[in-house]
């Protein structure tokens, strides 16, 4: 099992945020987390990144066998956790090559592999710029300032793509994409997920599950995964809304 | 989290060792027959001694200004020491009777100051405590044209020279501290570079204040003919005393036409400790004047250290066309207060002044940006440019911006950007996220808020800019 999480419980300050999730995802896998706006999707996608605003006031989270909760944020992406993030902040004055540089060498080094030099790196970042179809110009740009919306989340792929993690997170990437982007994004989805790789993608909307095939969607309301099901489920919540597939609690 | 990042800020101060060096010391306080003596001491002519005189008793009618958006305990001017040497004196031009103890310091504080050791391209003249006791690479500059030599040996050996441009810069009637300078000041670097030269390496000077409540009160003179060049680089440290210790320098530069100076200053005094105890007052007024049409004056500066600092590096932009930049990093940390900018003033058509200022605050320290620019009546066409950018670490610090305008030509132009921002726990968190530790997060950050000054500074100084800071400088120093 790569990820497992059991009757987890979290709050932010005092107020508890999510009251019991499970979860488990094996590698080669990829899932659809689906609910509606403010039930603790993203809260949970930061929480297995380490977001220090987030207190787990009970339950567990194993990753690779190991207590994710006592790894630092740094050490659990070297370890290969992502996070594509809902809102990527911008970071005035850091170029998006070096960003990257930094980021893929400190996996190299906890890796006990040697770090790659500015032009060494180059040659790597630009065959996976060609991957998510970006304009190079964008390497040399401040990390996402100034960034459109959609070429922010192309930048948070072409991000994934670098670091080609074990456990890669995507918190609605898919928002906000045109119809070329969102097919982009979803090449670059595919191609990391393998064997050894899984995807947890949060999302609203049924039709990136046209392009990335989820083996498993899971619906989330008030801080708990209520039902579970195959791409089915995503299809008859397009139609039926979350209240009615809410309310046949348990039944997948 | 911010408390981390202010951990990470709160490195120990490498610089504040103190070392034995036998000094000769004047008893503390100032009277007539205190700058006598100093005078005396250096064998000055009499212009010179009548200069001090003269400040001297401007100085007794002035009171110290209080417009500063600082605060601090005023200095007792009766217990400054006013002059202090090292017992053995240099020879000119050779090591051989510098008291080993202090070529020690400079070699911990990575500026030998040996012949075969010396910094590659780089000419140091060491200014310790009151007298500078070394010069490097004299010799070579000499075949150049270019005279780099202490202030002291200047008044002897080209007393006219710094007889016409002493003072023509920072009259001592400037300010109270330019005034007690002019009236006590015992050493500092003087440069002449003649028409037509361009200064073939970087000249420094290292200033380094080892006494106990010694005053640091020395004069830079810098004077570049005609289609002349030179880039000057000046650095400050001071051992660790709990008590205050004033360091009031002044600074003049003159350009004539076409010529350029470029000044860049890493100062790293003594900052006092975690609950303000101690450090450099560093009160220092710095200004240049563009004589010539043409001429360029530009100021570079990374402020890190001193409990408080009180400058404005400025630029009199007289001949026409002539350029005045200004570029400055002040990061401040626990109970440090900074009070810092510029002064430009376009007097000459078509002049144009470029002021870049970030301004990044931590711990409970202050941060003030300063700024005047005049447009003279007779500035017609003149431009500036000024931004001033400050980011704020925790929320138990203060950043403040205090730009003058003051335009009397129609013709000329204006323009000021301000922002604040604070390094926020989701601008960290998304580093974190990545895999870059939160050390490295903060380099990077402060990092590329500076790289507009940082492109600035000669390569050497960006190196030791990038160690004070702590800031990895891949990729963002050009
Ligand atoms: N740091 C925090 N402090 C207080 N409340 C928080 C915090 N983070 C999230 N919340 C609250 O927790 C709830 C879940 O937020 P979360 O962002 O996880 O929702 P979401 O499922 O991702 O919603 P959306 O679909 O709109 O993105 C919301 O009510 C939100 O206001
Ligand atoms: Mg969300």
């Amino acid at each position: 099992m790569l990820l497992e999480v059991k009757d987890l419980h979290v709050s932010a300050g005092e107020t508890p945020i999510l009251k019991g999730v499970n979860l488990e995802v094996k590698a080669g896998e990829v899932h659809a987390i689906m609910g509606p706006n403010g039930s603790g999707k993203s809260t949970f996608a930061k929480v297995l990144a380490g977001h220090p605003a987030y207190e787990v006031t009970s339950g567990t989270i194993s990753y690779d066998g190991e207590d994710l909760v006592e790894l630092e944020p740094d050490e659990r992406s070297r370890e290969g956790v992502f996070l594509a993030f809902q809102y990527p902040v911008e970071i005035p004055g850091v170029s998006n090559s070096q960003f990257m540089r930094q980021a893929y060498n400190e996996r190299r080094k906890a890796q006990g592999k040697e770090e790659l030099d500015p032009l060494q790196f180059d040659d790597l970042i630009r065959e996976k710029v060609k991957l998510v179809d970006m304009d190079p110009e964008f390497l040399n740009r401040s990390v996402n300032v100034d960034f459109s919306g959609g070429e922010k989340k192309r930048n948070e792929i072409l991000q994934m793509a670098v670091l080609e993690p074990k456990l890669a997170i995507l918190d609605e990437t898919d928002s906000g994409l045109d119809i070329d982007a969102l097919r982009v994004v979803s090449n670059g989805i595919n191609t990391l997920a393998g064997d050894d790789n899984a995807v947890v993608m949060v999302t609203h909307y049924q039709r990136i599950l046209d392009y990335v095939q989820p083996d498993y969607v899971h619906i989330m309301t008030d801080g708990k995964i209520v039902r579970s099901g195959d791409k089915q489920l995503a299809i008859d919540l397009e139609e039926q809304g979350y209240e009615k597939l809410a309310a046949q609690q348990g039944v997948a | 989290m911010s408390s981390n990042i202010e951990n990470f800020l709160d490195r120990p101060y490498e610089a504040g060792f103190h070392s034995d060096v036998e000094m000769e010391t004047f008893a503390p306080g100032l009277d007539e027959e205190t700058i006598r003596k100093i005078s005396a001491k250096k064998n000055e002519p009499d212009f010179l001694l009548q200069f001090r005189l003269k400040a001297y008793e401007h100085w007794k009618t002035m009171t110290e200004p209080d417009w500063v958006n600082a605060e601090y305990e005023k200095p007792n001017f009766d217990e400054i020491i006013y002059y202090s040497e090292p017992k053995k004196k240099p020879k000119k031009d050779s090591l051989d009777e510098v008291d080993p103890a202090i070529l020690e310091v400079y070699e911990k504080l990575g500026i030998p100051l040996h012949e075969q050791k010396m910094l590659q391209n780089v000419a140091v003249d060491a200014v310790f405590d009151s007298v500078s006791v070394a010069t490097t690479f004299k010799k070579k500059l000499k075949e150049a044209g270019v005279i780099f030599c202490s202030v002291n040996e200047a008044v002897e050996e080209y007393p006219e020279l710094v007889e016409r441009y002493l003072g023509s810069v920072v009259p001592y009637t400037d300010n109270f501290y330019a005034a007690l300078n002019s009236a006590v000041f015992s050493d500092g670097s003087f440069v002449y570079v003649p028409k037509g030269v361009t200064c073939p390496m970087e000249l420094s000077t290292y200033f380094r204040i080892n006494t106990q409540d010694t005053g640091q009160f020395e004069r830079t003179l810098i004077i570049c003919e005609d289609d002349a060049y030179v880039s000057y680089l000046e650095g400050c440290t001071a051992p660790q005393f709990d008590t205050n210790q004033l360091h009031a320098a002044v600074v003049e530069l003159v350009a004539l036409e076409n010529a350029e100076i470029k000044y860049s200053t890493v100062q790293n005094w003594y900052a006092g400790d975690e609950e303000g105890k101690g450090g450099i007052y560093n009160f220092v007024t710095k200004r240049g004047v563009c004589e010539g049409d043409n001429s360029k004056i530009s100021w570079s500066q990374v402020e890190t250290g001193s409990a408080v600092t009180w400058k404005y590096p400025s630029c009199i932009l007289k001949g026409d066309n002539s350029v005045g930049e200004f570029y400055s990093v002040a990061l401040t940390n626990h109970h440090q207060q900074a009070d810092t900018g510029t002064k430009m003033v376009h007097i000459g058509k078509n002049t144009k002044s470029t002021i870049i200022s970030k301004g990044i605050s931590a711990g409970v320290s202050q941060n003030s940006y300063r700024g005047l620019v005049k447009m003279t009546p007779s500035a017609e066409g003149a431009r500036n440019y000024s931004e001033c950018d400050s980011m704020l670490i925790g929320d138990r610090c203060g950043a403040h911006t205090f730009p003058y305008i003051d335009v009397r030509n129609p013709t000329a132009q204006v323009e000021h950007e301000a922002s604040t921002s604070r390094i926020g726990e989701e601008q960290l968190f998304y580093f974190l996220q990545r895999g870059i530790d939160e050390e490295d997060a903060i380099s990077m950050i402060i990092s590329g808020f500076c790289k507009d000054v940082f492109h600035e500074l000669p390569m050497e100084f960006a190196v030791e800019a990038q160690a004070l800071l702590g800031i990895k400088l891949e990729g963002s120093v050009g």
